[in-house]
Formats: C-alpha cells, structure tokens, sequence
C-alpha cells in the first residue's frame, strides 16, 4: 500500500517534470524562431557591413571599383614606407596623415569638453527640477524643446543666430558691452570649436538632465529628511549622499553622450563645413569615402574610429564597473 | 533669516527661468525670423516686427520641400513599423525566456545602438547598391534600422520583463501557446510601451543625417534634414535665412508638440534603458 503510493507518487513528479520540460523546450524553441528575424536584420544592416568596411580599409578601393574588384593592398592605408635608392624614406597612411590626428584631436577635445559641461549643467538643472517648487511641469516641459529639435534644425537656427552680421548673439553681446567687434563665430578659426560646443551643450543637456534626475528620484527621500533634522550643511549632503547614489544612473548618461560625442557628424557638417578646426573622424572619413573618392581610405578611417569606440568602451566599463547588461541580473 | 531665505528663493527662481529662456529663446528666434519680411530679416528683432507668411510660401511652393517631407513621413513611419513588428517577439524571447547566451546577445544588441554610424557607411554602400536600391527612400528604411530596432528591442525588453510572471502563468496553464502569449496576453499591455518607443524611433529617424545623406542623390528622394541642410540661394554667398526658418520651423513644430503631449512617456523611455539596468 504504502509502497503503491511511493510509486504513485514518483511516476507523478515524473510526468510532471516531463510536461515542464516539454514546456520549457517549446518556450526555447519559440524564442528561438522569435530571435531569428531580428538577429538576421542585424546581421545584414550591422554585421556584414561592419565587416565589409574593414575589408574595404585594407583595400585601394574607389567609389568605381567596389564591384570590378578593388585590390588588396594590406595594412598601406594605415601605414607604409618607401625608401628611395638616396637612402631617403618616406612614410604615408592615415597613422602618419596630419589631417586624421587633427580629426582625432578634434573629436577628442570635443568630446571631453561638450561631455563635461553637459554633465555639470545637467547636475544642475537636474537637482533644481528634483526640488518642488511652482511651475516645474513647465521646466521640465521647456528642457525638451531643445531635444525634441533636430539636430541639423538646431544647427541651422545657431548658424543664424551666431551669424556674424545679422545674429542676435553678437548684438546681445555688443548690447552688453562684453565684445567691442563682431565676432564671425563659424568661420573665424579661433571661436569654430566654441560654437560647436555651445550648440550641442545646448541641445544634449536636456537628455543629461532627463537621465540624471530619473536617478535623483530614485534617492528615497528619508535620507534628506533626515540630514535635514541633523543639520547637516546642503553641500555635504550633495557630495556624501546625492553624488554616491546617482553615481550609477550619472555614470550611464556619461557614457551614453561620450560615444554619441566621438562619433559627431551632422553639427560639425552643418554648422562649420570645412574648418580644419572643427573636423571630426566620422567627417573627415565621410568625405574621404564619398566626396575624395578615397573609398579604400576611408573605410579604414572609418575601422580606426570604430576601434577607438570600441576601447573606449571597454575601458570605461572595466574601470567605471558600469553594468550595461541590464538583462542579465 | 528670512532675507537670506528670500535671496535663496529669488536666486532659485532666477535660474529657474535662465533655464526656460534659454532652452526656448532658439526656437523662439527661429519663429520671429521665418515671419519676417524682406529687410527686416537683416535687422536683429527679439520681438516680430513684422508677419508674413511668404517665407512659408516660398518653401512650400518652390523647389521639392513638400516632396521632402512626405519622403521623411514616409521613411519614419515605415522604419517604426518594422521595428515595433521585429522587436515585439525578440523581446519576449529576451525578456521572458531564459536560453544560454542571453545577456551576451542583449550587449551585443546594446553595442550595435552605441556604433559610430561611419563604421558601417562603406559596407552599407555597398550592400544598397547591390540590392539596386541606392537614391530610393528603401535603402533609408533599411538603413535605419541600424538604430530604431536594437533601441527598440532594449526598451520593450526592459519593460517585458517588469510584467508580472503570473499573467503568464495563467495564460500557461490554459494551454496558451507563445504567440499567443503574445498577441492576446502581452500586446494588450503593452500599447504604452509601444507608443513610446514608437514615438522615440520615430523622432530618430526623422532626425537622422549621415544615411540620408549619402544614400540619396536627388532633390526628389531627398528628406527634410537633407533638404535644410542643403537650402541655398541664387548665388554662394545668399543665404535663403528666411527660406530656412520656414523650412526648420515647419519640420519642428510637429515634433516638439508630439514630445509635449508625451512628454511623461517619452521621459520614462528615455530613462528606461539606462537606469533601471
């Protein structure tokens, strides 16, 4: 009887784990055929071109020759030397081109200076709109503007306004007595780089604010209550509390803006075409595939500044112990 | 006391408003500028001097603006829908399945969102001509996909997985397969999800540059950021300002009063990928 029952008992938990395990590998084979069409776009509009454009870098192609065969030509693009019977060597590639290394020194002061300022601006608009206080659905709502504007559109609106003899910022300054002179602002080689910076911490603090105030609110508000009754002075609180505990959401929103700021095109396209001063990678390799008809050239400029991303990233995950892979916890 | 506290509050109120001026001064200049007529437009106005509608006129009657814009609706809507149809089920594969190699596929998904566009430029090129597509609003919508579908993918999954697991359970038990899961459990839940990240791709790839610059040649297959950023005048050294406002206030303003309306979705989209991770 008793033995019966045992067995009873087993052959359940038996039919039971087969029908969950059944059920697990029709979910697993559901996920499988749901994954496929996504993973195939992927692969064809991300992967294989990826692929294909660091094939192309190690190639002489041109716009003509993609598809009657370009040759292979090794690393030439990136770096190569000839040396003449005189004993004199030359080099050449983009490792020894004037024009990249200013394209990355661009891209990199741009990005440490736009990011920095837009961080510290973002702090603070973030910490005023995470205050109560009357009106703050219109900030809120007024900070979007800015991002909601495309950005080729916002370009075109400070071209006009820093336009230097009809724009409304060199008449305000005049107004104000803080400049004696106009001021060409997207042409003169000295304030290009400036301009930039002013219109995209103008544009992208907004989405800075929005991501660090989504932090700030998740701060449970006890613990300011509570420095509160202490006494403890607004600024300690801020860099012992507020900062440690938005650290994580500040660090994502970091990150965020820094690749979007290594790979700028459309600003810099726009608003100070063909300054040596302002030209970025993603630029610079743009008008080598396209308008130098460097194809070969400027894939593989393009492949260096998909590794500088690449290592950026890794680095800035690894050091800043960031968990990007939300999905996973 | 109290007039340090007074200070305090007018100071506050003081950046307060700095912050509203200058986020909306722009826009604001941009309006005043596309109403002005002829001379006025070269006379810095901070309050409209004058109304006139030819600079709109002007836009909407001479070269292909309007084609433009029906190009940009076009390539934006169609690019939403593939990617809500494409993201709906690889989120639930994402979110509510567990299988080996989860998280690596959800980064490297992750990483695709986070690519310099220029890194595939070449290798797209080539894939657009091959499909014979080049200079036609389809290798946009294909293109684009590169940033709309694994944005969207991230998201709905993100909000996938905050669904409680017994509405699941339920529809298990009842013998419900996963598409059927799907379509009759998640769907029905998910339309704030999905107007949100719909909404977002959609202002992405209006807003979108470098593709739609150099997969299109013509005026007539052209976008509207294309179109604005190419706007000239009779000769290299007139600039059609006026034309350009027009043009960039006709392009904004349906997109900042969708962002209004929205704006508590778009802000929680926003923020979701990031975040919550």
């Amino acid at each position: 009887m008793s033995n019966d029952a045992a067995t009873d008992t087993l052959a359940g938990v038996g039919r039971v784990r087969q029908h969950h395990s059944e059920l697990q590998a029709e979910r697993l084979r559901a996920a499988g055929i749901f994954l496929v069409p996504m993973v195939v776009a992927l692969a064809v509009v991300a992967g294989w071109p990826l692929f294909r454009s660091i094939y192309f870098g190690f190639t002489n192609a041109t716009l003509d020759n993609i598809y009657t065969g370009a040759d292979w030509i090794g690393f030439k693009n990136y770096f190569s030397w000839i040396t003449l019977p005189s004993g004199k060597t030359f080099y050449s590639g983009i490792l020894v081109d004037p024009k990249w290394w200013n394209a990355v020194w661009n891209t990199l002061r741009f990005g440490v200076v736009s990011v920095a300022l837009e961080t510290i601006l973002g702090m603070m608009v973030a910490l005023i709109l995470n205050a109560e206080f009357k009106g703050r659905g219109i900030v809120r709502a007024a900070i979007l503007v800015p991002w909601a504007i495309p950005t080729i559109v916002s370009a075109k609106m400070w071209a006009w306004m820093l336009n230097d003899q009809f724009g409304i910022i060199n008449d305000m300054l005049l107004r104000l007595h803080l400049i004696q002179d106009k001021i060409a602002w997207t042409v003169n080689p000295d304030t290009v780089m400036t301009s930039i910076v002013i219109v995209d911490v103008w544009k992208t603090t907004p989405f800075m604010t929005l991501l660090i105030l989504a932090g700030l609110q998740m701060i449970p508000k006890d613990i300011y209550e509570a420095t509160r009754i202490d006494g403890v002075h607004p600024l300690k609180v801020f860099w012992r509390i507020t900062l440690p505990l938005v650290r994580p959401a500040l660090m994502v929103a970091v990150i965020f803006r820094v690749l979007d700021a290594m790979r700028i095109f459309d600003l810099v396209y726009v608003l100070t075409p063909n300054m040596t001063q302002t030209q970025t990678m993603s630029v610079l390799a743009q008008q080598n595939l396209f308008a130098f008809n460097n194809f070969g050239y400027g894939s593989a400029e393009s492949t260096l500044l998909f590794l500088i991303i690449a290592v950026m990233t890794i680095l800035y995950i690894w050091l800043g112990k960031v968990n990007l892979g939300g999905g996973a916890r | 006391m109290s007039l340090w506290t007074l200070t305090k509050r007018s100071l506050f109120y003081l950046a307060v408003v700095i912050i509203v001026l200058v986020s909306v001064f722009p826009f604001y200049y941009a309006i005043i500028t596309s109403f002005a007529k002829g001379t006025d437009l070269f006379r810095v106005q901070y309050y409209p001097h004058s109304i006139s509608w030819g600079n709109y006129i002007n836009v909407l009657t001479s070269g292909s603006f309007v084609q433009n814009l029906f190009n940009s609706i076009v390539v934006a809507a169609s690019v939403v829908v593939l990617a809500l149809l494409l993201a709906v089920t690889a989120a639930y594969a994402l979110s509510r399945v567990q299988f080996r190699g989860r998280s690596l596929l959800l980064l490297t998904i992750l990483s695709v969102s986070m690519f310099p566009q220029v890194a595939v430029l070449a290798g797209l090129f080539e894939v657009i001509r091959f499909f014979g597509i080049y200079n036609t609003l389809w290798s946009l919508i294909f293109s684009y996909t590169i940033f709309t579908l694994p944005f969207t993918v991230w998201v709905l999954t993100t909000f996938m997985r905050d669904l409680p697991i017994e509405i699941e359970e339920a529809a298990i038990v009842d013998g419900a397969s996963p598409w059927v899961i799907i379509t009759k459990v998640f769907l029905p839940l998910m339309w704030p999800a999905l107007v949100t990240t719909g909404l977002l791709a959609f202002i992405a790839a209006w807003n979108e540059f470098l593709f739609a610059l150099t997969f299109t040649s013509s005026n007539a297959t052209r976008t509207v950021t294309v179109a604005i950023a190419l706007l000239s005048g009779g000769t290299q050294h007139e600039i059609p300002w006026g034309s350009i406002m027009a043009a960039s206030v006709i392009v904004t303003v349906p997109l900042v009063v969708l962002v209004l309306i929205f704006q508590r979705k778009i802000i929680s989209g926003l923020t979701a990928g990031g975040v919550k991770g």
